[in-house]
C-alpha cells in the first residue's frame, strides 16, 4: 500500500509551496516545475518550491539528487530546460531577459570550497566588490568590512592572507565576504562539507545567527542536527524530485516516504 | 645579380645539412659533458657541486654570441688555426653542458628519494645506484625537456654565421647578397629552420605528455 | 703560449663598452615593456572561443619558437628594407626583439591564466563583478604572480639575446666590443671583459626583478611562499 501511495505521490502535481506553511511574508523565490539534464543525465525532474522572506529553507538528500544543481539554478550558474525560478523579482530562467549583475546584487553564495581570493588579504577579499561593484570609497569598504568581519568573529584576521586562516575560519570570511554585499537572499551549497568535524561548529553557529538576524537562506546541507534545529523548512529531495516538504520537526517525527524515512535512518 | 630561384633553394637546402651536422656535434659534445655536470651538481663533495654550479651560472649568465668570439679568438691565442666548424661545435658545446647539465640534474632530482635508499639498503655502491638504479629513471623524465633543448641547439647554430661557418644562415647571406631579395631568402631560410624544429617541438610535447599520462 | 695578456687597450675603450652596455639596458627593457604587452594580448587569444584567432596566435607562437632570433632580424631588418620600409638598425631590433619576446611570454602568460581555478571566477561572478573587473582582480594579477619566476628569467634571456642585434650594427655591448677589438686585436681581453659585463647585467636585471616583484607582490613580500 506504501509503495502504491509513493507512486501516486512522485506522479502528483507539485509539492505544496512552503508559502502555505505558516509565514505571510512575500515569496522571495519561486521555483515551478523546473527540468534539468546534463547530457542524458536528468538531474532535476519537476521541481517546485517556494522561499519566503526571513525563512531557512534546508535541502538534504543523498549525492546526486539534484539538489546542489537546483541552488546553483537560483543563482544562474546552471541553465534550465524548462520550468522558471523567480529571484527576487529576477526572472533567472530566462536566458535573454536576466541581467546577471543586478541578480547577483541580490542574491549572495557560499561554496563547498570557500574560492577565497588567494592574492588578496581577508579585508581586500571582502572590499574587491565594494569598491568594483558597489563604487563605494576605499574608507567606506574598509569599514563594511570591518563590520562585516565583526559579525562572524574574525575582525582581528582583515590584514590576514586565506592560506595563514584554518578552513572554518576560510568559509566564515566567504559568508562575510557575501554578506558585505547587503544580498536579499543567501545560498549555502554544502558549506560546512570540506570542513574537519571540529571547524564545523564556528560556521553554523554563525549561519544560525544569520537566521536570527532575520536572513533569508537557502542551504544544501548534510547537517542533519543543525537543520532540524534551526530551518523552517525541510526540503527532501531524491532523483531529482521533492518528495518531502515541510517544517523538520514534523517531517522527522513522522515521514510520509520510504525514502526520507531510509534516508535519516541511515544517518546521511 | 641573379634571381632567387631554385639553384638558390638547393644551395640552402645543402647547407642546412651542415647546420645539422652542427647541431648533431654540439648536442653530442654538450651530452657528454653535460651528464658529467649533472653528475657533478649532484655528487657528494661540496667542490665538485660549487664548481660546476659556478660554471652553469656563468655560462647562463653569459650571450652564447660572446662565448663563441671566446672560443674563436681564444684558440687562436693558443696557436691553433682551426676551421670555424671546430671552432663552433667547442663554443655549442660548452654552452649546451650547461643547460642539459641542469636540466638533467632537475630530473635526476625528480626520480623519487625513495629508490636511492632502497638501493643503498640493497648494498649497491654509490656508483652502481646511479648507474641501475636513477639514472634508467631519470632518463625516462629527461626525454621530453631534453628533446625541447635540442630545438635551441639547432637555432643557436645559426651563431656560427658570425664566426664565418657557412651553415643555413651564413648561407642565406651569400645567397641574399647574390641577389639582394632578402625578404624571399630568409623566409625560406626561417622555413627550412621550421622544418628541422617544429617537428622536434611537437615531439617533446608529446612525449611530455606521454610520461605525465604514465606518472598519474 | 706566445701571447701577452694586455687589458689596457680594452679599459682605454671603456667608455664606449659602458655606452653600448646602455644601449643593451636600454633596448632590452623597452621590448621587455611591450613584449610583455603583447605576450598578454596574445594569450588572451589563445584562450579566446574564437577560433580562428586561436589559430593564428599558435601560428604566430609556433613560427616565432621554432626560427633563430638571427633569422628573425635579418627578415625584420633587409627583408622590410627591401620593400621599401626603411627602419633604423635600433627601430629593427627593438621590432624583432617585442615579436620574439611576445612569442615565449604568450605561453607563459597562458600557463598563469589557465592555472586560476574556475572556482574563483565563479565567486567574482556571484559577488556582481563585470567580466573586465574579474580578468583584471582575480585573473591577470594572480597569474601574473604565479608565473613572475619565468617571467623574469625569460627577460633576462631576452638582454643576453640582444647581442645578436650587432649584426644588425646596432651600437650595444657586443657591437661596441666587435670595434674595439677591431681597433686593438685584444680580442680575447674584450670578449673576455664584456661576457663580464653581460653576467654583471644579468644579475642587475634579476635582481631588478625581485625588487619589482616585492614592490607589486604584497602578499610574495609578507608571506614569502609561492602563490
Amino acid at each position: 500500500m506504501q509503495t502504491v501511495l509513493n507512486e501516486v505521490r512522485a506522479n502528483a502535481a507539485p509539492v505544496p509551496a512552503a508559502s502555505d506553511i505558516a509565514s505571510t511574508q512575500p515569496s522571495v523565490i519561486s521555483v515551478t516545475d523546473v527540468h534539468k539534464s546534463f547530457g542524458s543525465n536528468q538531474v532535476l525532474a519537476g521541481v517546485s518550491l517556494s522561499v519566503n522572506k526571513g525563512q531557512m529553507v534546508a535541502i538534504v538528500g543523498r549525492s546526486g539528487s539534484g539538489k546542489s544543481t537546483l541552488l546553483r539554478c537560483m543563482n544562474a550558474l546552471e541553465t534550465v530546460d524548462s520550468g522558471s525560478i523567480t529571484v527576487c523579482g529576477h526572472e533567472v530562467s530566462d536566458r535573454q531577459a536576466i541581467d546577471m549583475r543586478a541578480l547577483r546584487k541580490q542574491v549572495g553564495i557560499v561554496f563547498q570550497s570557500y574560492n577565497l581570493f588567494p592574492h588578496l588579504t581577508v579585508g581586500r577579499n571582502i572590499t574587491l566588490a565594494l569598491t568594483s561593484v558597489k563604487k563605494m570609497s576605499r574608507e567606506a569598504a574598509n569599514r563594511k568590512a570591518l563590520d562585516v568581519l565583526q559579525q562572524v568573529g574574525l575582525e582581528q584576521k582583515i590584514d590576514a592572507y586565506p592560506e595563514q586562516l584554518s578552513g572554518g575560519q576560510q568559509q566564515r570570511v566567504a559568508i562575510a565576504r557575501s554578506l558585505a554585499m547587503e544580498p536579499q537572499v543567501m545560498l549555502f551549497d554544502e558549506v560546512t562539507s570540506a570542513l574537519d568535524p571540529e571547524l564545523t561548529g564556528e560556521v553554523l553557529k554563525v549561519m544560525e545567527q544569520l537566521a536570527s538576524n532575520g536572513m533569508t537562506m537557502v542551504l544544501v546541507t548534510h547537517e542533519m542536527a543543525f537543520a532540524r534545529k534551526v530551518a523552517d523548512v525541510l526540503v527532501f529531495m531524491h532523483n531529482g524530485r521533492i518528495w518531502e516538504s515541510g517544517p523538520p520537526n514534523t517531517l522527522f517525527d513522522a515521514p510520509k516516504t520510504r525514502e526520507f524515512a531510509q534516508f535519516i535512518g541511515s544517518g546521511l | 645579380m641573379a634571381h632567387f630561384s631554385f639553384f638558390h633553394v638547393g644551395f640552402l637546402a645543402q647547407a642546412m645539412l651542415w647546420t645539422v651536422l652542427l647541431s648533431v656535434l654540439a648536442f653530442a659534445g654538450g651530452g657528454l659533458l653535460g651528464l658529467a655536470v649533472a653528475l657533478c651538481r649532484v655528487s657528494r663533495r661540496p667542490a665538485l657541486r660549487w664548481v660546476t654550479g659556478a660554471y652553469i651560472q656563468l655560462v647562463q649568465g653569459t650571450p652564447l654570441l660572446v662565448i663563441l668570439f671566446l672560443a674563436y679568438f681564444g684558440i687562436s691565442i693558443l696557436g691553433f688555426q682551426l676551421a670555424p666548424l671546430v671552432a663552433a661545435g667547442i663554443a655549442l658545446t660548452i654552452y649546451s653542458a650547461a643547460f642539459l647539465g641542469e636540466i638533467w640534474r632537475g630530473c635526476i632530482e625528480a626520480v623519487p628519494r625513495t629508490q636511492l635508499e632502497a638501493a643503498e639498503c640493497l648494498g649497491l655502491s654509490r656508483a652502481q645506484q646511479m648507474a641501475m638504479v636513477v639514472l634508467p629513471q631519470a632518463a625516462r623524465i629527461a626525454v621530453a625537456p631534453t628533446v625541447g633543448f635540442m630545438v635551441q641547439i639547432v637555432k643557436n647554430t645559426s651563431l656560427a654565421s658570425v664566426i664565418g661557418f657557412v651553415e643555413l644562415s651564413r648561407a642565406g647571406n651569400l645567397v641574399n647578397n647574390a641577389t639582394f631579395q632578402p625578404f624571399m631568402v630568409f623566409i625560406t631560410v626561417a622555413f627550412f629552420y621550421f622544418c628541422l624544429c617544429y617537428p622536434l617541438s611537437l615531439a617533446s610535447r608529446r612525449l611530455e605528455r606521454r610520461l605525465n599520462a604514465n606518472r598519474t | 703560449m706566445s701571447y701577452s695578456f694586455d687589458f689596457m687597450p680594452v679599459l682605454a675603450s671603456w667608455d664606449r663598452l659602458l655606452a653600448g652596455a646602455w644601449l643593451t639596458i636600454q633596448l632590452s627593457a623597452l621590448a621587455t615593456v611591450i613584449g610583455f604587452a603583447l605576450g598578454t594580448l596574445c594569450a588572451i587569444g589563445r584562450l579566446s572561443r574564437i577560433t580562428w584567432l586561436r589559430t593564428l596566435v599558435g601560428a604566430y607562437v609556433e613560427t616565432i619558437r621554432n626560427t633563430p632570433l638571427l633569422v628573425q632580424v635579418f627578415i625584420v631588418y633587409f627583408g622590410l628594407a627591401s620593400m621599401d620600409f626603411k627602419l633604423s638598425a635600433e627601430a629593427a631590433a627593438v621590432i624583432t626583439l617585442v615579436i620574439n619576446i611576445g612569442a615565449y611570454t604568450t605561453e607563459i602568460m597562458r600557463a598563469g591564466i589557465q592555472s586560476i581555478h574556475r572556482g574563483q571566477i565563479e565567486a567574482a561572478e556571484c559577488l556582481a563583478m563585470s567580466k573586465a573587473q574579474i580578468f583584471f582582480h582575480v585573473v591577470l594579477l594572480p597569474a601574473v604572480e604565479r608565473v613572475y619566476p619565468a617571467l623574469s628569467s625569460q627577460f633576462v634571456l631576452l638582454m643576453l639575446a640582444s647581442s645578436i642585434t650587432s649584426q644588425i650594427s646596432v651600437e650595444e655591448l657586443t657591437a661596441s666590443a666587435n670595434l674595439v677589438q677591431s681597433e686593438t686585436f685584444r680580442s680575447f681581453e674584450v670578449y673576455g671583459v664584456i661576457a663580464v659585463m653581460y653576467f654583471a647585467l644579468s644579475v642587475l636585471f634579476r635582481i631588478g626583478f625581485w625588487a619589482v616583484g616585492q614592490l607589486v607582490f604584497a602578499r610574495r613580500r609578507k608571506l614569502g611562499t609561492a602563490l
